[in-house]
């Protein structure tokens, strides 16, 4: 009855002939910074996988693979580093492994809060209150620190998959508060009652009736916490706390800070690994800025 | 129309109604006798028989209590006091079985008829997910057979309605598919929650005459509850009127609106604003006492503070409810030289006809 | 579609001067993603200074749609197509931003629909009354002036000067309304807008609001054009009715006349489907339903749920013609050479 006039217009529509994929299309053209972001990032995936035909990942990457601070040649094509490692390998896998990172980190981190964030918002009460007390303590500890503490204690013993395990620690509570937010507000809208009176019961409810409708805010949850674990990775790398074996992009970073690069003139052991790495946080930071306003349609611009 | 087991889902017999709510209170926010606390519903006792497929009304405006009635009757809600009972047990207790059964025999027509469908499924969902979960049609065809049927009994074309999306289709229609619903299901009792005040006035006729005809084809008794005192006129056989968390007023309808007793009833019929430029609006003004002072934190008539009548003794302790005519209660001390009726006699108040007589 | 001739002597209230409002041929298009939507397609009328002119019609009539054309308030998605709004003679469409924004509130004013929901949560009362003021005084004014202008307004709606000094939420319902309109006739415009003012209220609540509110019309002469879709209200609030179907008027009469004796079927209908408090079982609906602005019927827009449709109607756009004195109406049942029922 009240309906506003473009609540109207959009009512009135008759039956859609534009399907989801078409609307999908639509809105990538209106948001070209997330176009730019997927390229960029699809980029960077492409060059990771393609890459590694052209290289052995067993010796490349690794020191002693080639003849030290050398500059871009035929045989390695972003030149060596000081240690004698091919940089393009390094380049190579060192995306491969962030980006694994990332993921790992990132999808047990969402997991967890998926978990969490629906039982907290559904059920209520005692757990719920236990819960956000946790995820509160957990905000106000200055996670980057801790996690610094954290791998330097544990120096060596640093692998990739210990260090996913260490950001997944601390990248659960921020998708926890935003799908209990999320949960919260879908909670008491009618159709979850209509559902009840269907005969449906609290779990049936949240996974047939809750989820689908917070698959925007998983997917932003994801990308959110993938970024941060990458950031955070890359963070801990760049300060030397990263595997001390595996070639990654920050640990590249490390080393060649530590061999003095700019002061020795050695351009493409800063300058490339430097370009990769920003293209990487540019690619992640556009899409989730754009994601973000998917997921919360009323920051969108009028269309 | 595949035959329904009733046998083996008959409770304890005749006797027993289907709900009851006895003594029922809910306060939100702090105890009962606490300043902050709103009392939605105070001690309030109501009965709906299963076997007497009527329409009553439960009339009021916001704040009265009538939307906490429904939650609780859907279980929604527990009582803070007093209980709510399914066929004599104790509703907050009910569990598997049993819930399954109060599930299948109480259904619901919501207000809002966007809020109410899953934006991620298509509307088939709201009809599909009961079906199922109460196993109801034996088969694949026979489902479809259910669904398309309600769907026409209601007045709606199943090839423009089914497969779409709740947005691609007018709220007239969405309501009607809750309504389509709520008779598909063959309960025994509707719950229908201002089932049209958000819907354009002139779809209202329609969806209300479907309720009608499930309540005279199916037998289904159903409640009405609305602000709307045109509506419910139109509707209802009998009707409830509800202020601020207790019944004021209960009859049967064409006594109650064309000889309203109480107070607020009569303030209620008078605001409506009556669709003749003829019949101006009535011009009492509210509030105007024949200067009885009433105290804020009073336990006496809800109603005192508003009423033009209020007298001393409405301030001390609430009123009774009296047999003020056949077939017609109220609950004010205007009428106190009239016989009291004693709460579980309000219940067969509203279901026999105005030949009622007194106790 | 084919458009209807040339813009129709407008109507006007019996004999009393100038109308201080005149809109001629309003157009209002929405841009959605299946194409350009008419949402207000060729509506015209007067209003006389001092006059109650009822807008009425269901979800999709753009009843709202003309309110925000009114203060030109349209956004993206919507752009006014075209047309004229006169105020005292003045075409506001053609105003530049900066003049109109003097004309808003100072000239023609709204009250929202939803509005008592959109007063600022975190701002005393006196002061968005006074901010309102603020806004659309010519030249800088005193605070303390402003604030006895408020206080003023506030007592013209029936509230206590102290209400200035609360907050919102410690109104009721019915006490942010009349705040409201105190906010909106604040500047004492010529025209005031107000957009289903009472919907989220209670029936006793909206007896006395309307009973503010026409009071308030009646001691500052302003016309009001009330847009609702309660015919009840109407008949006991306005002095003439404009009847809205799918974007265009169907009908605009004198209240009593169009109660006593509508011209249009689907007026009939609209008055049939309302539930009277008399001869119980006699209220029934209009079958069918509004029709989608993407796709609308061919001639006239009703004719597919209208129970006196002719063939004609199914063929050419009635015209929005003056049938009687001072009544309009765009039938075919009315014009020459067809039978009125």
């Amino acid at each position: 009855m009240v309906a506003t006039a473009s609540q109207t217009a959009t009512m009135l529509t008759p039956r859609s002939r534009v399907g989801r994929a078409t609307s999908v299309l639509r809105y990538l053209r209106r948001n070209p910074l997330l176009v730019i972001g997927l390229a960029m990032f699809v980029g960077l995936i492409l060059f990771a996988t393609v890459g590694t035909f052209f290289i052995d990942p067993a010796k490349d990457p690794y020191p002693l693979a080639g003849p030290a601070s050398k500059p871009p040649s035929a045989e390695h094509w972003f030149g060596t580093d000081a240690q004698g490692r091919d940089l393009f390998a390094v380049m190579v896998v060192g995306t491969r492994l962030s980006l694994k990172i990332g993921l790992l980190a990132g999808s047990i981190g969402l997991a967890i809060g998926i978990v969490l964030g629906l039982v907290s918002a559904f059920y209520g009460g005692w757990l719920d209150s236990v819960i956000r007390w946790i995820v509160d303590v957990m905000f106000t500890i200055p996670s980057f620190l801790v996690m610094v503490v954290i791998a330097s204690l544990l120096r060596q013993y640093i692998s990739i998959e210990n260090m996913a395990l260490i950001l997944a620690a601390f990248a659960w509570p921020g998708p926890t508060r935003a799908i209990r937010a999320q949960v919260l507000s879908l909670r008491e809208r009618e159709f979850i009652r209509l559902a009840r009176l269907s005969g449906m019961r609290g779990p049936e409810i949240i996974v047939r009736e809750l989820l689908p409708n917070l698959t925007p805010f998983l997917l932003a949850g994801f990308v959110a916490a993938l970024i941060g674990a990458v950031y955070a990775a890359l963070g801990l790398e760049m300060l030397g706390l990263g595997s001390q074996r595996e070639p990654t992009l920050g640990m590249t970073f490390f080393w060649m800070q530590r061999f003095s690069a700019l002061l020795r003139n050695l351009w493409w052991w800063w300058g490339i690994p430097i370009a990769i790495i920003c293209v990487l946080i540019l690619s992640l930071y556009f899409i989730s800025f754009s994601l973000d306003e998917w997921a919360n349609p009323r920051s969108r611009r009028s269309r | 129309m595949p035959p329904r087991d009733e046998t083996a889902r008959e409770g304890g017999g005749d006797a027993t109604p289907l709900m009851e709510l006895r003594n029922v209170s809910k306060v939100y926010g702090g105890g009962v006798l606490s300043r902050t606390a709103t009392v939605a519903l105070d001690d309030v006792s109501l009965t709906i028989p299963g076997d007497s497929p009527q329409i009553l009304s439960v009339v009021g405006e916001s704040g009265s209590g009538k939307t906490t009635l429904a939650s609780l009757l859907l279980g929604f809600i527990s009582p803070t006091s007093g209980t709510v009972l399914y066929r004599g047990s104790d509703l907050s207790r009910l569990r598997g079985a049993r819930l399954r059964e109060f599930r299948r025999d109480v259904q619901a027509v919501f207000q809002d008829p966007f809020a109410v469908f899953n934006p991620f499924y298509k509307v088939d969902h709201v009809l599909t997910v009961p079906l199922q979960k109460f196993r109801l049609g034996r088969s694949k065809a026979e489902r479809q057979e259910l669904m398309v049927n309600a769907l026409e009994a209601v007045g709606l074309r199943p090839d423009e309605t089914l497969g779409r999306y709740p947005h691609q289709l007018s709220g007239g229609q969405r309501q009607r598919i809750i309504v389509a619903r709520a008779l598909m299901l063959r309960p025994k009792l509707i719950v229908a929650d201002e089932p049209v005040s958000m819907v354009d006035a002139s779809l209202r006729a329609t969806i209300l005459e479907s309720l009608r005809t499930v309540n005279q084809t199916l037998k289904v008794p159903i409640l009405y509850i609305t602000h709307d005192l045109g509506t419910a006129y139109h509707v209802s056989d009998h009707i409830v009127v509800m202020y601020r968390g207790g019944i004021v007023e209960a009859g049967d309808v064409e006594d109650v609106i064309t000889a309203p007793k109480h107070p607020y009833t009569r303030m209620l019929i008078d605001s409506i604003p009556w669709p003749d430029p003829r019949r101006r609006w009535g011009s009492e003004e509210t509030g105007a006492r024949n200067g009885v002072e009433v105290p804020e934190d009073h336990q006496g008539c809800r109603f005192a503070e508003r009423c033009p009548a209020a007298m001393p003794r409405c301030t001390q302790a609430q009123p009774p409810t009296y047999l003020a005519a056949s077939g017609h209660a109220v609950s004010c001390y205007l009428y106190d030289e009239k016989p009291t009726l004693p709460k579980e006699r309000l219940s067969a108040l509203l279901t026999q006809h105005s030949s009622l007589t007194s106790a | 579609m084919t458009s209807t001739s040339t813009a129709p002597r407008t109507d006007r209230a019996a004999g009393t001067g100038e109308p201080v409002l005149s809109v001629r041929d309003l157009r209002v298009e929405y841009h959605t993603d299946a194409g350009a939507v008419r949402a207000v397609n060729g509506v015209s009328f007067d209003l006389m200074p001092g006059e109650k002119l009822g807008l009425v019609g269901e979800s999709g009539s753009g009843k709202s749609t003309i309110a925000l054309a009114l203060m030109r308030m349209i956004k993206e998605p919507g752009r006014i197509a075209g047309g004229q709004i006169l105020l005292h003679g003045r075409d506001i469409l053609r105003l530049p931003e900066k003049e109109m924004r003097q004309v808003r509130a100072a000239e023609i004013s709204m009250i929202p629909q939803g509005a008592m929901n959109s007063l600022n949560p975190v701002a005393r009362i006196e002061d968005q009354i006074v901010d309102t003021l603020e806004d659309h005084s010519p030249k800088r004014v005193a605070k303390k002036e402003l604030l006895e202008k408020a206080h003023a307004a506030l007592e013209s709606v029936g509230l206590r000067r102290e209400v200035g000094r609360m907050y919102p939420h410690q109104l009721s319902g019915g006490m942010k309304q009349r705040v409201c309109i105190a906010i909106a006739v604040a500047m004492e415009p010529k025209v005031l807008i107000a957009d289903e003012p009472t919907s989220a209220l209670d029936v006793v609540v909206q007896r006395q609001v309307m009973g503010t509110l026409l009071r308030l019309q009646e001691e500052l002469g302003v016309a009001v054009v009330l847009i609702g879709h309660d015919m009840g209200l109407m008949a006991q609030s306005v002095d003439r009715l404009a009847v809205m179907y799918a974007g265009k008027l169907a009908e605009v009469s004198p209240i009593r006349e169009i109660f006593d004796d509508p011209l249009h079927p689907y007026t009939d209908l609209l008055i049939d489907s309302l539930p009277k408090l008399e001869r119980r079982g006699t209220f029934r609906g209009i079958p069918g339903l509004p029709p989608s602005l993407h796709s609308l019927p061919p001639g006239c827009l009703f004719h597919p749920r209208c129970p006196k449709a002719m063939d004609i109607c199914a063929e050419q756009v009635p015209p929005y013609r003056e049938h009687r004195p001072n009544r309009f109406v765009a039938c075919h049942l009315h014009e020459e050479g067809h039978a009125t029922a």
